[in-house]
């Protein structure tokens, strides 16, 4: 198990350095003077000019690369362009806003999704299941943005019934999940879609599986199979898919934290472009790009541990 | 004579309506009989075996002149009836013992599941029945396999934890589908003891599917044949060992394995393939070695030897 | 979600005969079963609509009028008009062709690229493959949003951006399919007869490797179309895409939004294009595997 660990670390970090080189080279890539490249055409020579001292422009190629990898390892992400504060410290800062968002979008996705995935394999062949199959696959087809717009539209502007701005203050919890429930639902509802699909394969897999047959031989009732046996072997299956796209929820968090106006890695990253604040940008797709890979990782073990097959061997 | 556990008159299984995989079988089996059904793949004996505990798809349709199980009208049993037969009327136990569980569930979990009817009876005392039927059927270390996993056990062990599972229920039949073809001939042994010990003990009546001709040889008291879905032949287990009445049962004995004399060239084959059952005649007419013009056409009468009243085969041959 | 690459069919040997006729039997497979149904009818809809746009739009989408700005529906302007003045269904139906050009365009570059590059992985040397694996995953890493931010704040926003976001997108999901097919191809005998042969490496590539891949990448390429079009409509909505003027369902969608207080009808009209286009891709293209998945049809040899 630890040398399971260590090698897909290890992975996760040579995937992360492609990541950053590739940033790196991108900047170069662009014809003209880097600095303006990254800080837009509008930025002052003084700006220009601590950029390329932060980035060490004027040294040879390999030198900057080493540079910056070797800043990147200590955990320097550089500055903001504009208040010369630590990107690390910026992303921290709105790291927990966008963990909590994706958290909450992830239990949606699971318990409605696995909720919709049980009520279809139940009336499996039925026109039910279908109906659940046409509905999950257009929640997986809409865009998270548009569902995001109009669940604002409905429930904040006209029937006003929750907050159409903002994630609370910090110490108001109430008010603080009164905001995260329709982000959150425009961003799990994809997920709901994918679950539930995902779901109903597994637990159909899994009622075709001998030992559904031993149990009916000795006539335990269709429920308890249903839902002891199968959605708990479905569920197994299903899991690492599910907690590796866990990462990936923060793509739609970019769309609910400027749809409802919520502080978050997201609108930080956007803001960022908007502004041409190039370190910002850069740090905050190293991290997600970072968060994605631990998920996996983080996914990997769970799983590995959740399975008594594999649990053994440990 | 006792009233038969399992009593089988005219039964047919049909898929879709299109395919015959069992015609017209007549089949008895008494409290404490070990009675066999051999035959090729394909003849229809496992459809059979899965027919008698109502263990088929939808789109098998059964049907039949009379088909009761423990007294019950099997043709038209409901769900709840099902339920209520299918373990302390008749268990079942299958051919692969290492999917016969639930993988990621304890074995004593699952088999205090399949306790379910026993509503009045705490969790420690349904452990203890299961703690002993696991002891009694030679599982070391019975308490610890509680909590173990289908895989961290053997194909022989599991097996013989399904046949607890099975004293569990203290069924009327015991339906054994292929028991022992996925193991090896010295966990086949302990099975067969088991099962030898629930009829002399309980006075289980088990049915054993099987085409292993050496097991069935061993330990059934009687012996059905099947082909092309029909039985034809049935007789005591010696008799159709040592005299079988039907041609294609002798080409069966001629193609074991065991029974070859040393010195053969090759390996005798039946030539031929099962035809589509239900054809006109004998479905064996065109494999058969001494096939006639009456073989062809008309319903082969189903009759005794002339030796042995207890001993028919669906033969022209089989009179004379 | 990226497609899932190892659900796509393995397709038939090229060669067999009746390919156009293999189309057409797939397609009425397709439209007999509800999802395939309603997907055709909405990607009709939409490939129609872009196709026709110039005939059929009422006004010049980008003309400004601002006495008549965010006017109600009504029958000069079936949609009403955006916070400009410009009539939105104009923009609507130009918006399509924006759509449409945008997700065609940045997937046949894809597709080019994905080719070659899943074709050298597979067939090439074992380094080279695992390279370009981990190149793969490292771009798949990222969220498509976050690619799409990153090379926008290096290339500024335009068509051109949205079209090379959406080529690094796709590009490592399709070159992996193409790379599992060449490399399940390429230990099969009729390759290997070729093999002793002597033939070249661009020859195999080319006559035997090429025809076989290319069915399940454009499955793969179908299925992809309706996270195009949202990536396309995702990055205008942000102001990162095409031009404001432009007209865009993301640029509408955009608009609305700063403007939803006073009227809902931008966001409508906006929005709903964008769930038809959307759902009718999707429900077309799962239709579209569900047909040509030999497990599913066993007449159709695998």
């Amino acid at each position: 198990m630890i040398t399971f660990l260590l090698r897909r670390t290890g992975l996760a970090v040579v995937i992360l350095v492609i990541v950053a080189i590739l940033l790196f080279l991108m900047m170069h890539m662009i014809p003209g003077d880097p600095t303006v490249v990254a800080l837009g055409p509008r930025s002052t020579p003084e700006m220009r000019e601590a950029f390329r001292q932060m980035m060490g422009l004027d040294r040879p190629f390999i030198e900057q690369l080493g540079l910056f990898l070797a800043r990147l390892a200590h955990g320097d992400l550089g500055q903001d362009v504009w208040s010369r504060r630590p990107v690390l410290t910026m992303i921290l800062e709105v790291l927990p806003y966008t963990a909590t968002l994706a958290l909450a979008s992830f239990l949606w996705a699971v318990t409605l999704g696995v909720l919709l995935g049980c009520i279809a394999v139940v009336h499996h062949g039925k026109w039910g299941d279908w109906l659940i199959g046409l509905v999950s696959i257009a929640f997986v087809a809409v865009p998270s943005f548009v569902v995001a717009l109009y669940s604002l539209l409905v429930f904040a502007v006209w029937l006003n019934w929750l907050p159409a701005i903002g994630a609370g203050e910090p110490g108001d919890l109430a008010a603080q999940l009164r905001s995260l429930i329709l982000p959150s639902f425009a961003v799990g509802l994809g997920w709901v879609g994918y679950v539930s699909r995902l779901i109903r394969a597994a637990m159909i897999e899994a009622m075709g599986e001998d030992y559904v047959r031993t149990l009916r031989a000795y006539g335990v009732a269709e429920r308890r199979i249903t839902y002891r046996y199968a959605l708990k072997q479905a569920l197994l299956a299903v899991l690492p898919v599910i907690a590796i796209g866990f990462g990936g929820l923060l793509t739609g968090s970019v769309f609910a934290e400027i749809v409802f106006t919520r502080p978050g890695l997201g609108k930080m990253t956007y803001d960022a472009v908007m502004s041409r604040n190039f370190p910002v940008v850069m740090g905050t797709v190293l991290v997600t790009s970072g968060l994605y890979v631990a998920c996996m990782i983080i996914a990997d073990a769970v799983t590995a541990l959740l399975d008594p097959r594999v649990r053994s061997t440990l | 004579m006792t009233a038969p556990v399992l009593d089988l008159h005219g039964l047919s299984v049909n898929y879709g309506g299109v395919f015959p995989a069992v015609i017209g079988v007549d089949l008895a089996v008494r409290p404490g009989e070990i009675v066999g059904i051999i035959g090729e793949s394909g003849s229809g004996k496992s459809t059979l075996a899965h027919a008698a505990l109502g263990l088929l798809p939808k789109v098998a349709r059964v049907s039949g002149d009379r088909f009761m199980l423990a007294g019950n009208d099997m043709l038209t049993a409901g769900r709840n009836t099902l339920a209520r037969l299918r373990g302390p009327a008749a268990a079942m136990i299958f051919q692969n013992p290492m999917t016969a569980f639930s993988p990621v569930h304890t074995l004593g979990r699952q088999l205090r599941d399949l306790l379910w009817r026993d509503r009045d009876q705490t969790k420690a005392q349904k452990r203890e029945r299961i703690v002993k039927a696991l002891r009694d059927v030679g599982t070391p270390d019975p308490a610890g396999k509680l909590d173990a996993y289908p895989f961290q056990l053997s194909g022989g062990m599991l097996q013989r934890v399904a046949i607890a599972a099975t004293l569990l229920m203290r069924p009327s039949l015991l339906i054994a589908d292929e028991p022992t073809t996925a193991l090896d001939v010295t966990m086949e042994a302990q099975i067969l003891h088991l099962m030898r010990t629930l009829r002399d003990e309980a006075g289980v009546a088990i049915l054993v599917i099987s085409h292993h001709l050496g097991m069935i040889a061993e330990i059934c008291d009687r012996v059905a044949v099947m082909y092309a879905g029909r039985i034809i032949e049935e007789g005591p287990v010696e008799a159709i060992f040592r005299s079988p009445g039907h041609p294609y049962t002798q080409a069966l004995l001629d193609c074991e394995p065991a029974l070859i004399l040393p010195g053969i060239g090759r390996l005798p084959v039946i030539a031929g393939e099962v035809p589509r059952p239900g054809g006109p005649g004998c479905d064996f007419v065109g494999r058969c070695r001494h096939a006639e013009e009456r073989c062809r056409s008309g319903a082969v009468p189903w009759q005794a030897l002339r030796a042995d009243p207890g001993h028919h085969a669906r033969c022209h041959r089989s009179a004379s | 979600m990226a497609t899932d690459v190892t659900s796509i069919p393995a397709p038939p040997i090229a060669g067999e005969p009746g390919i156009p006729r293999r189309m057409a039997l797939t397609f009425v497979e397709v439209v007999s079963h509800p999802l395939g149904a309603i997907g055709v009818l909405l990607v009709a809809l939409i490939v129609l609509t872009a196709l026709l746009a110039p005939v059929i739009v009422p006004y010049n989408p980008t003309a400004i009028s601002v006495k008549e700005r965010l006017a109600d529906p009504s029958l000069t302007h079936l949609l009403g008009t955006d916070q400009l003045g410009r009539d939105l269904l104009s923009r609507v139906i130009v918006g399509t062709r924006t759509a449409m050009t945008v997700a065609l365009t940045s997937l046949a570059v894809a597709l080019a690229i994905a080719l070659p590059l899943g074709m050298i992985a597979g067939y090439g040397p074992r380094w080279l493959d695992a390279l370009f694996i981990l190149l793969f995953d490292s771009i798949s890493s990222l969220p498509m949003i976050m690619l799409g931010l990153a090379v926008v704040v290096l290339l500024g926003p335009g068509v051109s951006t949205v079209i090379l976001v959406i080529v690094l997108y796709s590009v490592p999901s399709y070159a992996r399919l193409v790379r599992t097919q060449t490399l399940s191809l390429k230990t099969r005998d009729f390759i290997k007869a070729e093999q002793a042969m002597n033939a070249g490496t661009m020859r195999i590539l080319f006559r035997h490797v090429l025809p076989n891949v290319v069915g399940p990448l454009l499955i793969l390429a179908c299925l992809d179309i309706s996270t195009v079009i949202t990536l396309e409509a995702g990055l205008s909505f942000l102001g990162l895409g095409v031009k404001p003027q432009i007209p865009s369902w993301g640029n509408i969608l955009s608009d609305g939004f700063s403007v939803i207080r006073n009227s809902p009808v931008p966001v409508i009209a906006g929005g709903v294009p964008l769930i038809l286009a959307t759902i009718g891709f999707t429900f077309f293209g799962e239709a579209l595997r569900d047909a040509l998945d030999p497990k599913l049809n066993p007449e159709r040899k695998p």
